[in-house]
């Protein structure tokens, strides 16, 4: 199978480890990933008001560049991308007076937005097309029962129709580790929002989720949570060394990509999996349970 | 709430609760208060104005109330409350309207300028353009 790819900015800095094991992931699975030979940032947050049209150039001209590629889809690792990307192509695609106006305005492009890309997250294409099933029979190092909390956040799910799971109890995540033969563990956080961006300017608010979001999980179990998101990880991982200082009992825990744990499984060496670009080392926790 | 509120039937419908409906694209007669938004929404203990209040507000035409309150810059459009609202009202586009129109008066809520150089460092480029698209005008 082969499809376009759309990496989008974080995934090239701080979250290259996300990257590159999901390419090892894909490459193992059949996957042939093709990335756009240009692509802009996707402006990160889709713009909520009704006449805010300039902020919706920015995903749009990406999805020109996935035609131009001579595809009709695109994938995404980044959750808030494939946010992003999807709700500026749903709102054009619905909206044809506003999609004429942002072509104008693009007048330089070579061709039009036609509305005819379609935009996917690695995980449904996981689910959907590969088929979890047939992926079980790739794994060579299975996660050996690791204890998993599967945190999803806003961007994944919200809003109901882009989103590609249920709403309120989204469980592609879950299935995914359970086929890895991890050991999915069930806690109430699960789609409580990180803060975002607030961590910018507001670092205690993202502390105090923190400690919320990682206790819950720890106190049902865990071991390590994923993710797939790479705000949620700075957040959920390099916010917890604010949050050791404003709450003394908090203890913490090893954050990962979704797609660590897959290439994992698939056989992934530890050089492609950059725990050096974690605030919480996983390696001791993969090394007690004999997957490094 | 413990502050005093003046409610006046002259401005129920003004201009600016016009705006905010225009801005978020929502019928704000629809909601009757039952509260779920801030049952749901994890920012309210950071807020001074609930999120089910921000909608009563605007529908009387509370603006000065609106415009000043700390909650418009602590909601970081989530959308549990759009997700849970029984009247299908996106309250999240509501508070994004209000920030909006502070933000078109070029009242930046963050100074790029005043964000220390090591964090520029540490922030992911994710962290700092979604602040700046939603913080600054």
């Amino acid at each position: 199978m082969e499809v376009a790819y759309y990496p989008g900015c974080t995934l090239k800095a701080n979250a290259r480890n996300f990257e590159d094991s999901a390419l090892f992931a894909c490459e193992k699975l059949d996957i042939e990933i093709k990335e756009l030979s240009r692509w802009n940032c996707c402006g990160t947050v889709f713009s909520l008001s009704t006449d805010d049209l300039i902020h919706h150039m920015a995903p749009v001209r990406n999805l020109i560049r996935v035609e131009e590629n001579g595809s009709n889809r695109v994938m995404t690792l980044c959750a808030m991308c494939y946010n992003t990307l999807k709700r500026a192509n749903e709102r054009v695609k619905a909206d044809p007076e506003s999609l004429e106006k942002l072509n104008r305005v693009m007048y330089k492009e070579e061709v039009d937005y036609q509305g005819n890309v379609e935009v996917v997250h690695m995980l449904e294409l996981l689910r959907d097309e590969i088929e979890f099933t047939n992926l079980a029979s790739k794994v060579i190092k299975p996660l050996n029962n690791l204890k998993v909390a599967c945190y999803y956040g806003c961007m994944l799910v919200r809003p109901e129709g882009i989103g590609f799971d249920d709403i309120e109890n989204p469980s592609v995540l879950e299935d995914l580790i359970h086929v890895l033969e991890g050991q999915p563990v069930d806690f109430p956080f699960k789609t409580e929002c990180c803060g975002a961006y607030q961590t910018v300017d507001k670092p205690d608010i993202i502390a105090e989720r923190t400690d919320q979001i990682i206790n819950s999980a720890r106190n049902r179990g865990a071991e390590v949570m994923v993710m797939a998101c790479p705000l949620c990880a700075f957040n959920l991982d390099h916010r917890q060394k604010i949050t050791r200082q404003v709450y003394s009992g908090f203890r913490g825990m090893p954050v990962l990509y979704f797609s660590q744990l897959l290439a994992l499984a698939l056989g992934c060496g530890t050089e492609t999996l950059k725990f050096d670009l974690h605030y919480f080392n996983p390696e001791p926790i993969l090394k007690e349970k004999g997957l490094i | 709430m413990s502050e005093r509120v003046d409610v006046s039937r002259t401005r129920i419908g003004d201009p600016f609760v016009l705006k905010i409906e225009e801005l978020s694209g929502q019928n704000l007669l629809a909601c009757y208060q039952c509260g779920k938004c801030s049952a749901g929404c994890p920012a309210v203990s950071e807020m001074d104005i609930l999120p089910n209040q921000i909608i009563r507000y605007a529908q009387l035409g509370l603006t000065d109330e609106l415009i000043r309150s700390k909650s418009i810059w602590v909601c970081a459009s989530c959308l549990t409350c759009n997700a849970r609202c029984p009247k299908g009202i996106n309250i999240a586009e509501v508070i994004e309207a209000l920030r909006q129109i502070q933000l078109r008066r070029r009242n930046d809520h963050i100074d790029i300028g005043k964000v220390k150089d090591p964090e520029m460092e540490e922030l992911p480029p994710i962290a700092l353009i979604s602040s700046f698209r939603k913080f600054t005008s």
